[in-house]
Order: structure tokens, then C-alpha cells, then sequence
């Protein structure tokens, strides 16, 4: 064992730990590795789920750990670890230089110690003792299921709440040293209703990013007021004929085709992997000139914002498409070193045990200058998607979306509402006919599952018309 | 810590804190995996696991819950106070108590133990991979998605009852997506999986072949028409449908109003009768078995389906006591105790003479839609309504020859589906999720780009 000699001490949250981290660095830069990052985190979750008018479900959860990454050349090995020793560490060092079969130790790579510790905690500390207790979020989401009981026809409420604060310490060979907290909360509303034979469902979610009153704020009875509307409209709907139209869609979680169909393709990961059509398009024209798209990680409270990105990068506000102009990739430390991409502070990660990897933050088009009457009133004959669900992208760039709540459009007014309709395309295909932007952008939280695990997202838009796209049905 | 040690660890801890009732299920993990890129190695990854979920009784018997990576003396303390306070919350509605069979015999199958082979065997045996998928056939240009793993894990469970189970375990995985391009045409993308208890175990030549033959069958691909049409659905495909909407025999999406049976299904007839369908977490081909669930109770083979008629639904301990049953080792643990299917077995009952024998996927020259693989399941799949409406990889058949299909979702009703089955052909396929022969289906829409 190469750290058996090594005295024991460990990571302490709220220490200065900069002399246990340099030692680890020093450790792993001295076996020959060319860049060494360390990644530590302290979790403390709970959820409450309240079903009918009873809270069914309290999980508390805590844990701690640490992801080391060596790089060598344009490789890199990755150790993850519930060890906070430095014994522990070390030894995940050694496992990650083993890996990588490092056995030339000569040193390319100079770790001239840690930097001044960049540290965005100091003012979130507090937060833990902020946000809501147990009680009180039971006590809110009961009303709100309450408020779902609207008539005889909802069969089944449901409210879930969870919170999510972790805190992280960030080191790397290039003198990175940051401690940050973060706060991620997050309410939703479930309902399903019943009649005979007719069976509906509505959803919503809402989420914020370090805002620990921000629950408090909840507007839980217009949320309640929108889930049950959207269900009762739902109820009776007709299935959709399949077909190629036109459609609008609606903004905020509509916003959700952008991220899964384009903004993926636009992760340097997809360039490392092959598998975006846009790799060689930079400064090139691949959607419609009414369409300018943004990624960023700085919108105040919104629920994919943060401080420092997860590998210890500031984010930025990223324009990833200009008037139809594909302009930037969302990049990472391994994007920019396999692909040329600079880093745009993107590099995340669900929790200890994933290594960064370029993911998007808050992802959205940007507003237009048309009313959503305008895009309604341009169609004779389409389809309106007022609430998307999931969707997914295959490896070969279709994409696949569920319609939650639609509506046809008949001769530029809204109608009947269908259901089971799902949009199918290619996001070369479909981003170029995007032809009318509404001047009502809005974002909306969700999570966003890939390569580095499950991370806090928002996506967004403001309404949008895509003059063609395929409508599966029935 | 061992297993033991950390049940006696508990056991004094809880003690200590004057907390009588508790139970608590564990895994620990070392995983190992690499990727390459082109013959170089992308990235290689090593993890060490520990995942603790106690559970608390209160002396109101309301149950507390805390999950916790930090299985140190401090930490498994903290987890029984915060077990303990969540225990406030308890659902008073719904009581939950330890398994009446937490304590029964087990069945371990005699699974081959395996050694780790270790990151650079795994590395050489993935770029060698690689190699001969992209050397299979001109037009595979990259292998975008691959992976070889092999992982070995205890899981436990232990109550203050007395019982106590454990069971070491180690499974490798390969999985290879190549892309293919052609002139003038779309990328097509394809791949396969493969499972075994060690790498040694995994059949690595069949894997390449697989993602090789499937990826080259789409080559040559065609828009279809939107319509109806007969479908021959896969045994990978038709198992994905089933576990889709396994709602349908789950006690607990049943009580929680989210499935499309309800308390007083069994016996009603939801499929042709020539349908059979169990569960049999413990069957040999199964490579991911396990002896017992989250809270102890053994895995068994039930029946869910028997000759199209619902036989059984699947509990845990607190479904069981509601339903007046007894478990039937399908529960996660959880502040609210999860239920799911482990291991789907379809095959075709002595009820069959009404299916048409003539359709064979092989051998059957009229017109269908052969569905390969479903996507999207997570996207398209609305199983407290029943509907469905899923993007796949497939064939047109017509005339004795078939065509790839371009893009097309396909459409319907589970129930529909299931009660318009024309034919299950005789031989069955182990897949990953598990057994099922290739099933007829008529007159399902299908939406295509033409």
C-alpha cells in the first residue's frame, strides 16, 4: 500500500482544511499525475410526501464523501470514496494513480500549493436553520393537497417536499481551494382523475436554488388551482391523430424539447463521444434567426444557479445560439482539455461518487417580440402543447416528448383538448423551423439525469412555433 | 465494520437511546469500471459504497426512517435520532410492522463467486471490444456509448427481532452502442448488453455480434406509414411493456390509487387466455436474484397471470397485512415501503388454442411491424391511465422481405394490448429483465414520419 506510512487525520467541515488537502495533492502529483482535483462533500436531505389529507412519508438522509479524479495526458481516473481520512484519501489516490497506470512519477505538472480559500459559505450557514421544519412544511402541504379536493372526480392527491443542502470543499492541482453550500428546494403537486372509464392526470413542480424562505412563499393555492384545472380539462380529451403540423408550445416546462433535443448535443461531452451534428458548426447557422438560446448559472434563485461550479468555476452566462448562430458549447475541465472548448463553469455533478462532466444550468430560449396570440392566430390547422412531460433523446439526436395538457388549434383559436400526443424530431430538423418567439419568456425547475447523475436544472421559454414537427397519436 | 459488528453496533446504540423497536437494511459496494474511446481508456472509475437505512418504532409503534453513507459509531447514532424524531411523523393510517417472515429459511442460489479481474484487465478486454466491433463492418465509425464493469456487494438485513440476513454477491456488466453513418444518410445506432456474476462469465464475442448485427440491420431504413398494424413485439420489448405497467399486480400503487387494478381484481380476466405471467426473482438465469427484500421477507416465484386471469399481486409487509395475505418479498425499504417486480417470466399457457400459430416471426411472409427495442419508457408511458405511446427501433416486414424502420413511435391501450395478443410463439428468450417469447399483437398505431 503506497500511503500505509501515513499518519491518520481527517476532513473537518468548517476547518481549515488546506494542509491535509495540499499533503493529498502533493501525494498524488508527486506519483506522476498531471492534475489532481479533489471533491468533498456533507449532505443533509429530508422529504415529506403528504397523500389525501395524511403526511405517509418523512426521510431524513445524511452522508459525507469524497470523489478524487487524476488526470494523465487526456485520460483520467476516478476513485469516490465514504473515507474522509487522510489515510482514506491517500489511499483513493493511489487507487486512481494505479488505475491509470502511472508508473513514469517524473513531474510535468508543478502544484505550487492552494490558493487563498475562495470561500461562498460564510453567508449560508444560517440557511439550515431557515428553512422550514418538518411541521411546517406538513402543515403546507397538507392544505395543499386539501386545495386538490376540488371535487369528486380526483381520485388521488399527492404533495411532496424536498430539501436538499450540501455542503462542498473543492481542491485541485491548479491552486483551486473553495468550500460552498448549497440549497435546493423543491414542491410538487400530483393529482389523477376518474370517471367511468376517463382517467386524467396533472402535475406541477416548482423549485428554487438558496433560497431558504422560499417555500414559505409558495403560492400553493394557484399551483392547486392549475393542477386540478389541467386534470379536469384533460379528463374527457379525445386521443390525437397522428401527423405532421404545426405547433405551439407553451412556455416555461415547454422549454424542457430545448434542453433534451439541442441543449445535450451542445455538452462538450457529446463532441468527446461523436455523437452531436453540431461539433463542427461553431460561427454556422443551425436553427431559425428568430432563435437565440443562453445557458447560465446566475439567475438569482433560479433552481439550476450556483455559486461555483463543481469544479470549483464561477459560471457564466453562456450564449450558446445568436439569432440562429451556434456561437458556444457548454464545457468542462475534460471537455476543454479533449475537445478545445473553453470551460464555462458547467462542470457538475449529482454528489461525490460521479465525476464532473459538462451539464447544463439554466438553459432556455430567449424572448421574442410576438404575443402568444400571434403564434396561435398564424395556424390553421395544428396543435397547441400547453404542458410537456418527459421526454428523451437517442444516441442518434431524436427526440421523443409526451404532450400533458394539448389543445387543437383550428383556424388560429384554441379547441378541443386531446391527449396521448407525443412530438417526435431531430434537433437540426426542428430547430430550424422555429420561426416565431413570444415575448413571454418564463423558466421552470426540473432535473436533468446523464453522465455525471441527476443534477438541478431549469429550463425554459418564452411560447414558441415550430412550423412542422411529427405528432404521434392514435 | 462487518455486517454483524454493525448490527451489534446498532443494537447497543439504540439501547443506549432507549429505542426498543428498530430494523435496518444495508449494502456495501466496491464497483469498478472503465470506458474507452478509440483504443484509449476514457475514463476508469473505482467506488467504495456504504448505504445504511434504519428504521425506528416509536412507543406509539409510528415508524422513523434515516438513510445515512456515515456508518461510523457517531453516525449510526445520529441516524437513530433522526430515525427516532421522524418517527413523530409516522403515518398513523397505515402501520408497518416487521415482516412475518423476516425469520423464514432463505433460498441462496448457488451463485459462482468471483474474483476481481482488476481496472487494466477490464481496460484490455474493452479496447480489444472495441476493436472488433469497429473492425465488424465499414460503415461503424465509433462506439459513442461502452462500458465494462464488474461490481461485488454485501446487502443485509437485521431487525431487534432477531433476524438477520446477509449475502455477498458480484456481477459484471458490458454494454457496447455502436453508431454507424453511410453517405447521404442518418446516423444509425444500435447496441447490446450483456450480464454475468464475473467478466469471465460474460459472452463478449456474442455481445460485439449482437450491437454489430443490430446496428447494420438499420442501415438501410424507410419512413413507414402512419396506420394500424399487426406487431410482432420482441421478448425484450414485450417485457418492457410488462414492467411498465407492473402497477397493475403492485398492492401498493393499487392502495396508493396510481394502478389500473384495484383490491377486488384477482380472478378478472385482463389478457387472452393463453397468457401466463410470473414473477421469479429467484430463478437461475436471473443474474441480479437476491434471497430477500427490504425487509427481509424471502424472494419467491408467484404467479401473476395465470391463463389471462389475475392470480396474485405483489406485497410487502404492510400491503400483505391490508390485503390479508402475506408478503411476497417484493418491498424496498423506505419511509414508505416501495413494492416492484423482480424478475418477469411470460410464457404461453395450455389455454392457447385460439392463438395463430402461423405467426411467425421467422417464418410469417403477410405485413407487420417488428418492435425491436421500445425507448422513451420513462416519457411515454402513462400507467395510471393505461396508455402508452413509445418511440422504437424496428422492421417493417412486407412481402417476405424487411426494412428499417426511420422514426415512429408506437401507440395504445395495456389493456387492449393485452386482450388483443394473437399469437406467443414457443420459445422463449433470457433477456436481461427476463423471459418472454416473441408476442403478436393486432391492430396497433403506429406513427410514422411518411
Amino acid at each position: 500500500m503506497l500511503s500505509s506510512q501515513i499518519k491518520s487525520n481527517e476532513i473537518i467541515f468548517g476547518s481549515c482544511n488546506k494542509d491535509l488537502l495540499e499533503e493529498i495533492i502533493f501525494y498524488g502529483m508527486g506519483l506522476g499525475a498531471d492534475f489532481v482535483e479533489i471533491f468533498i462533500e456533507n449532505t443533509d436531505n429530508s422529504s415529506v410526501l403528504a397523500e389525501e389529507d395524511f403526511i405517509t412519508s418523512v426521510s431524513p438522509s445524511f452522508g459525507r464523501g469524497a470523489g478524487i479524479r487524476i488526470f494523465k495526458d487526456k485520460k483520467d481516473g476516478f476513485v469516490s470514496t465514504n473515507d474522509l481520512t487522510k489515510n482514506g484519501l491517500m489511499r483513493s489516490v493511489s487507487q486512481a494513480i494505479e488505475m491509470l497506470d502511472i508508473t513514469d512519477n517524473k513531474k510535468r505538472e508543478v502544484f505550487n500549493g492552494l490558493d487563498k480559500h475562495r470561500n461562498y459559505s460564510l453567508s449560508k450557514k444560517k440557511w439550515i436553520n431557515e428553512v422550514p421544519s418538518i411541521h411546517e412544511i406538513s402543515e403546507k402541504l397538507l392544505v395543499s393537497t386539501k386545495s386538490l379536493k376540488k371535487n369528486n372526480k380526483i381520485i388521488t392527491r399527492k404533495g411532496s417536499y424536498s430539501r436538499n443542502l450540501q455542503e462542498v470543499i473543492i481542491a485541485s492541482s491548479d491552486g483551486t481551494y473553495v468550500s460552498d453550500i448549497r440549497l435546493h428546494q423543491t414542491v410538487g403537486l400530483n393529482v389523477i382523475a376518474s370517471d367511468a372509464q376517463y382517467r386524467s392526470s396533472g402535475s406541477r413542480r416548482f423549485g428554487s436554488s438558496g433560497m431558504p424562505h422560499e417555500f414559505r412563499l409558495w403560492d400553493h393555492e394557484k399551483a392547486a388551482n392549475d393542477v386540478f384545472e389541467s386534470s379536469m380539462n384533460m379528463l374527457y380529451a379525445d386521443y390525437v391523430d397522428a401527423g405532421q403540423m404545426p405547433v405551439v408550445l407553451a412556455n416555461k416546462f415547454g422549454g424542457v424539447i430545448f434542453h433534451e433535443a439541442c441543449g445535450h448535443l451542445l455538452e462538450t461531452t457529446q463532441i468527446e463521444r461523436g455523437t452531436t451534428p453540431f461539433e463542427n458548426k461553431l460561427n454556422e447557422k443551425i436553427a431559425h434567426e428568430s432563435v437565440t438560446a443562453i445557458d447560465e448559472g446566475i439567475s438569482e434563485g433560479s433552481f439550476g444557479s450556483l455559486s461555483v461550479d463543481d469544479e470549483g468555476m464561477e459560471p457564466e452566462k453562456s450564449v450558446l445560439i445568436k439569432d440562429g448562430i451556434l456561437k458556444k458549447f457548454i464545457s468542462d475541465r475534460a471537455g476543454e482539455l479533449r475537445t478545445g472548448h473553453k470551460r464555462t463553469g458547467s462542470g457538475r455533478r449529482q454528489n461525490y461518487s460521479f465525476a464532473a462532466a459538462s451539464r447544463m444550468r439554466n438553459t432556455y430560449i430567449a424572448k421574442g417580440e410576438h404575443s402568444k396570440e400571434d403564434l396561435i392566430n398564424s395556424i390553421s390547422d395544428g396543435l397547441y402543447c400547453k404542458s410537456m412531460g418527459g421526454g428523451s433523446v437517442g444516441a442518434t439526436g431524436q427526440f421523443n416528448f409526451a404532450v400533458e395538457e394539448g389543445y387543437l388549434i383550428k383556424n388560429g383559436k384554441l379547441t378541443n383538448p386531446v391527449k396521448g400526443a407525443t412530438l417526435i424530431g431531430e434537433a437540426k430538423e426542428v430547430m430550424p423551423k422555429i420561426s416565431m418567439c413570444g415575448n413571454d419568456l418564463e423558466l421552470a425547475p426540473g432535473f436533468c439525469g446523464s453522465i455525471s447523475g441527476s443534477v438541478n436544472v431549469t429550463v425554459g421559454q418564452p411560447h414558441i412555433k415550430v412550423d412542422s414537427i411529427t405528432v404521434g397519436g392514435r | 465494520m462487518n455486517s454483524k459488528e454493525i448490527t451489534t453496533q446498532i443494537s447497543e446504540a439504540a439501547e443506549s437511546l432507549n429505542l426498543k423497536k428498530w430494523d435496518y437494511g444495508a449494502s456495501f459496494s466496491n464497483d469498478y469500471s472503465v470506458q474507452v474511446d478509440k483504443g484509449e481508456a476514457k475514463q476508469l472509475k473505482a467506488s467504495q459504497k456504504q448505504i445504511l437505512t434504519i428504521r425506528v418504532w416509536n412507543e406509539s409503534n409510528l415508524v422513523g426512517i434515516t438513510t445515512t453513507s456515515d456508518i461510523s459509531e457517531s453516525g449510526i447514532k445520529k441516524a437513530l435520532n433522526q430515525a427516532n424524531i421522524a418517527s413523530d411523523f409516522g403515518n398513523k393510517n397505515e402501520r408497518t410492522e416487521f415482516s412475518p417472515l423476516a425469520k423464514d429459511p432463505i433460498e441462496v442460489k448457488k451463485s459462482k463467486k468471483r474474483n476481481p479481474v482488476g481496472i487494466k484487465k477490464l481496460l484490455t478486454l474493452l479496447r480489444e471490444a472495441e476493436v472488433k466491433l469497429l473492425e465488424s463492418h465499414e460503415s461503424i465509425k465509433s462506439v459513442p456509448y461502452n462500458g465494462l464493469s464488474e461490481s461485488f456487494y454485501e446487502r443485509v438485513y437485521a431487525n431487534s427481532d432477531g433476524a438477520f440476513r446477509s449475502y455477498t454477491k458480484s456481477q459484471a456488466a458490458l454494454y457496447l452502442y455502436a453508431r454507424a453513418e453511410e453517405k447521404n444518410k442518418k446516423p444509425r445506432s444500435s447496441g447490446s448488453v450483456k450480464l454475468g456474476y464475473g467478466v469471465e462469465d460474460i459472452d463478449i464475442d456474442s455481445c460485439i455480434k449482437d450491437a454489430s448485427n443490430k446496428t447494420i440491420s438499420h442501415l438501410n431504413y424507410s419512413s413507414i406509414n402512419t396506420h394500424k398494424y399487426l406487431i410482432c413485439f420482441s421478448p425484450e420489448s414485450f417485457l418492457t411493456i410488462i414492467n411498465a405497467f407492473s402497477s397493475m399486480f403492485n398492492a401498493r400503487s393499487i392502495l396508493d390509487g396510481v394502478s389500473l387494478s384495484n383490491k377486488n381484481s384477482i380472478g378478472e380476466k385482463i389478457s387472452t387466455e393463453a397468457l401466463n405471467i410470473y414473477d421469479d426473482g429467484l430463478h437461475e438465469q436471473n443474474i441480479s436474484s437476491s434471497p430477500f427484500d427490504g425487509e427481509g421477507t424471502p424472494t419467491k416465484r408467484l404467479c401473476l397471470i395465470n391463463k389471462g386471469r389475475l392470480e396474485n399481486f405483489i406485497h410487502s409487509e404492510s400491503t400483505a397485512r391490508i390485503f390479508k395475505t402475506m408478503p411476497t418479498g417484493h418491498a424496498g425499504l423506505g419511509s414508505k415501503v416501495s413494492v416492484s417486480p423482480d424478475w418477469i417470466v411470460v410464457e404461453k399457457s395450455e389455454e392457447n388454442s385460439d392463438l395463430k400459430e402461423s405467426l411467425d416471426h421467422s417464418a410469417y411472409e403477410g405485413e407487420f411491424v417488428y418492435i425491436e427495442e421500445l425507448n422513451a419508457i420513462h416519457a411515454g408511458v402513462r400507467a395510471s391511465q393505461g396508455s402508452f405511446s413509445l418511440p422504437f427501433d424496428g422492421w417493417l416486414y412486407k412481402k417476405g422481405k424487411k426494412i428499417s424502420i426511420e422514426s415512429a413511435t408506437v401507440a395504445g391501450d395495456i389493456k387492449y394490448l393485452l386482450k388483443n395478443i394473437v399469437n406467443i410463439e414457443s420459445n422463449q428468450k433470457v433477456t436481461t429483465s427476463g423471459i418472454s417469447p416473441h408476442i403478436w399483437v393486432d391492430e396497433l398505431s403506429i406513427t410514422g414520419d411518411a
